[in-house]
């Protein structure tokens, strides 16, 4: 019993209470070092959390547009001025019929000046819409109709409240006056938010309430099919090449490393190359989507190739030997058998060069991509532009308006990316084998 | 047009050649196919490759000499006293009268000869072309002809097609090869006209970076100076910037998520850092321009500091957020490949987790670790778009992050992207930054890439 106590007592001489003092110390520091890998990867969550809110919240207002309704009188004297043919009435001086409805509106406005100023609440390209309707109906022409048309992009900013009435009037977006009528609108119930079809449907323009996003979209689509045309097949033949056929030697090292690098490649450089090779030394057009194209092809490929052998790779070589076995030649093996179960992989990796090639921007700006462009482009020479370069050039708009048209935007290029990674995602788990 | 009708006629050749080759095939083979060396379908493999491969080839040579035959018929067509200017001018004449061509308007009176220029130009892409594709649709129907006497019951199609088949796969191997020398020699090309005119070595140290040359000669203009060490320390700084945001919260939040998170939250928050590097970098830009800048400004204002609009603190830590993915996937394969028993030693001597992980684990990933931040590095530098849009074009030598910087990559966009000639020195210079570009980030990756794979061969 003493024997006991003594050696406890020895034990707590040679190392008296210490261990546990150093032992909490130890597991405080577990503990804090686990707290930093919390943070950091809070910290990286959340600034994810901060762009896309930021994108969200300074961008959803675009989808919807002001709208201030107009009691326009369809003057005959105006319209048919020059006949009554659809031809005459196409050139009719539509803008008058407008200005001369928002002058009813506010009759006691009688000085040129303000009255230009009135003239601006609405946006210019109303009298279009006006044009548009008495052509679609020309039974309208001599009646008056009360017309929903878009706002002007002052008037929009004022009426979602980006406009802050506090400041003074020099320094604010809207002068005095101009808020006048726009508070006897808004009293009188004239003035409404819409759903904004333009967006979607128009092109770019310098005027943001009629500035829409299909032009780009279709110039993002048309050099998208191009990149794929160009970079799939050749990335699978490579791909099956390095991986199934090529011998161990110096020169496929080489394509390897190079492969590995071309990947790593600033996609700027790819720019470029585009510009003074594509475009200075084989002539193709300028600003194209071909070229452009051509060039996110060129950065693509290292991508489809990497994630293409990758996935030729996990097939198991049981099945190779099996297909040699009874017979099959080399190519009969590969293309019967390796190819098709290596294919949902390959089509993953594709997916996601697509959609990387999708966002890229730089080499784009590079093979003038960047140009304003107002027509829809309907072919693969014709000047046009991508959906990150128009978020390029109208972030760099001054018009406070395009900030939201830009958030906008970026929700639909993120929508896109989004749904092609998603494929992506669904691809791998649906048809993966594990083996 | 006549290109898209093209297309359709050789794919209905083709296909009309493979259905020609089999049926041959057949008849050949006396209607026992097994009597064949190949396999029927291989037969007509083999004649839609005749009729494919001549035509399509003699094509793409066309379009790809059809700009120089078009510009030599065009110089030829020119009057020939302009012939007899300076190389530069008649570049500049050539250039005109393509626009004339195009249906342009030029800065210059058209004259008759002009026009006539300019139609003979336009001629060679309409006669020209049209000319080609039917030759080209000529060969193709001679190569089915061909193809079809060819087949026999002893011809190696399937041979024959597989060889042709492994020629095209090497080719295709090869494209990425292609690509480097192209960009190698292209960037080469341009940078060494660019030190034809600024010195190498001005160009390297030179201090002072003010890109604006004379447009017409004799104009009273600044020469220009090309001394690129502000750009050079304008994208170290913004880097460095984007290091100290991207190191640590990249290097623990792989730790965190590949020792300490439950299944569950590892399960959600690794997709979730891959949205942050699958967000194009416009969107980034957008966001330090719009968002972080300001916020920076007002922060330091705070501290009665005044920050300029496009600071390199703004630019920086948002290329920091764009990185974070990058440092931490990468850093957490390499801390996973780490073998397990190492981490069972540690705990069977005593050692916390934490402790497991800073004295082992981290030591030994270490290499590859480093590979990693070097990537990460090299795709800091050659990042374009949010430096475009966030950081100045003011080429300041300052060290100071609330300072605008400009960097490589935004003055390469600035020279590139304004309407000038293709043979200023204001555009060259651009080549002669991308080739300066490319080569820091090749040895870069190269080093880095390597690093991390004696690392993984090390452990496997």
């Amino acid at each position: 019993m003493s024997e006991m106590a003594q050696t406890a007592e020895e034990a707590t001489v040679r190392r008296p209470d210490l261990s546990n003092a150093r032992l909490r110390k130890r597991y405080a520091a577990e503990r804090r070092f686990r707290l930093y890998g919390l943070l950091a990867v809070l910290a990286a969550v959340g600034m994810l959390a901060v762009l896309l809110g930021s994108i969200v919240l300074n961008g959803y207002s675009a989808f919807l547009q002001t709208h201030i309704a107009l009691d326009v009188h369809m003057d005959e004297t105006v319209i048919m001025a020059e006949g009554d043919t659809p031809e005459a009435m196409a050139d009719a001086n539509y803008r008058a019929l407008v200005f001369k409805a928002i002058e009813r509106r506010f009759p006691s406005v009688r000085d040129m000046g303000e009255q230009r100023e009135l003239h601006r609440l609405v946006s210019g390209g109303a009298p279009r819409a006006i044009k548009d309707m008495v052509l679609d109906n020309p039974a309208l022409v001599g009646t008056t109709q009360t017309v929903w048309v878009k706002a002007d992009d002052e008037i929009d900013m004022l009426h979602k409240g980006y406009v802050d009435r506090t400041l003074p009037e020099n320094r604010r977006l809207v002068n005095d006056r101009t808020l006048g009528w726009y508070d006897s609108l808004r009293e009188a119930d004239l003035i409404e938010l819409q759903f904004n079809t333009t967006f979607f449907t128009g092109t770019d323009s310098r005027e943001p309430e009629q500035a829409g996003i299909l032009g780009a979209a279709v110039g993002s689509f048309l050099t998208l099919f191009v990149t794929l045309l160009l970079s799939f097949p050749v990335a699978v033949l490579a791909a099956i090449y390095l991986e199934e056929f090529a011998p161990k030697n110096r020169l496929t090292d080489l394509i390897e490393v190079n492969i590995n690098n071309l990947a790593a490649v600033p996609s700027i450089v790819f720019g470029l190359l585009g510009l003074a090779v594509i475009i200075n030394f084989f002539g193709f057009p300028r600003s194209s989507p071909l070229v452009g194209g051509i060039v996110l092809a060129l950065m693509t490929l290292p991508t489809i190739i990497i994630s293409a052998r990758s996935a030729l790779k996990a097939v198991p070589p049981s099945v190779r030997e099996a297909a040699l076995g009874i017979g099959a030649s080399r190519i009969q093996t590969v293309t019967h058998h390796v190819l098709p179960l290596a294919l949902p992989g390959v089509l993953t990796g594709t997916i996601i060069g697509m959609a990387q090639a999708l966002g890229e921007t730089a080499p784009l700006l590079m093979v003038g991509m960047v140009a304003f462009v107002v027509a829809v482009p309907s072919g693969f020479t014709d000047a046009s532009t991508v959906l990150p370069v128009q978020i390029f050039l109208w972030s760099d708009s001054p018009e406070r308006a395009f900030v939201e048209k830009t958030s906008a935007a970026i929700m639909v290029l993120l929508a896109f990316l989004i749904t092609m990674n998603a494929v992506a995602v669904f691809l791998r788990k649906r048809f993966e084998r594990r083996w | 047009m006549k290109v898209t009708l093209y297309l359709i006629a050789l794919v209905l050749i083709v296909g009309f050649g493979y259905w020609v080759g089999r049926r041959r095939a057949f008849a050949v083979s006396g209607g026992r196919p097994a009597h064949l060396h190949s396999l029927p379908g291989y037969h007509g493999m083999f004649v839609a490759l005749w009729c494919g491969l001549p035509g399509v080839l003699l094509a793409a040579i066309w379009f790809f000499v059809e700009p120089h035959v078009a510009e030599y018929v065009l110089v030829q067509n020119l009057p020939a006293e302009q012939l007899e200017q300076e190389a530069d001018r008649l570049a500049l004449l050539i250039v005109d009268v393509k626009n004339i061509a195009a249906g342009y308007n030029v800065f210059r009176e058209v004259t008759p000869e002009l026009e006539a220029a300019a139609a003979a130009y336009n001629r060679v892409f309409e006669i020209g072309r049209a000319v080609m594709l039917v030759v080209a649709l000529c060969a193709s129907i001679a190569g089915l002809a061909i193809g079809r006497r060819l087949i026999s019951p002893d011809l190696r199609a399937r041979n024959r097609v597989e060889r042709v088949m492994t020629v095209v796969m090497i080719v295709a191997s090869t494209i990425a090869i292609m690509t480097t020398l192209g960009i190698v020699l292209s960037l080469l090309f341009e940078a060494m006209r660019f030190f034809g005119r600024v010195p190498f070595f001005d160009f390297l140290f030179g201090l002072k970076w003010n890109p604006q040359t004379a447009i017409r000669e004799g104009q009273v203009a600044a020469e220009g100076s090309f001394g690129a060490v502000p750009l050079f320390a304008g994208t170290l700084l913004i880097t460095l910037i984007a290091m100290l945001v991207a190191v640590p919260v990249g290097l623990f939040s792989a730790i965190y998520l590949s020792d300490y998170a439950p299944k569950r939250i590892r399960a959600t928050v690794k997709p979730l850092l891959e949205i942050l590097a699958g967000v194009p970098t416009v969107v980034y830009g957008f966001f330090a321009a719009l968002t972080v800048a300001p916020f920076v400004r007002d922060a330091v204002a705070a501290f009665g500091l005044e920050a300029s609009s496009e600071s390199a603190l703004a630019a920086g830590a948002v290329m920091g957020i764009m990185i974070i993915p990058f440092v931490s996937s990468l850093s957490d394969d390499v801390m996973n490949a780490v073998p397990q028993s190492l981490r069972d030693g540690a705990y069977a001597m005593g050692a916390t987790q934490s402790e497991t992980i800073k004295q082992v684990v981290f030591p030994a990933a270490l290499p590859g670790i480093v590979g990693a931040i070097l990537l990460a590095i090299s795709r800091a530098i050659g990042e374009t778009m949010i430096v475009v849009m966030a950081a100045g074009l003011a080429a300041n030598l300052s060290a100071n992050p609330l300072e605008a910087v400009t960097t490589v990559t935004v003055q390469i966009v600035a020279l590139l992207t304004g309407d000038q000639e293709f043979d200023s020195a204001k555009t060259l210079a651009a080549f002669a930054l991308g080739i300066t570009l490319f080569a820091a980030t090749l040895c870069l990756n190269v080093v880095a890439l390597h690093i991390v794979r004696k690392y993984r061969e090390k452990y496997e």
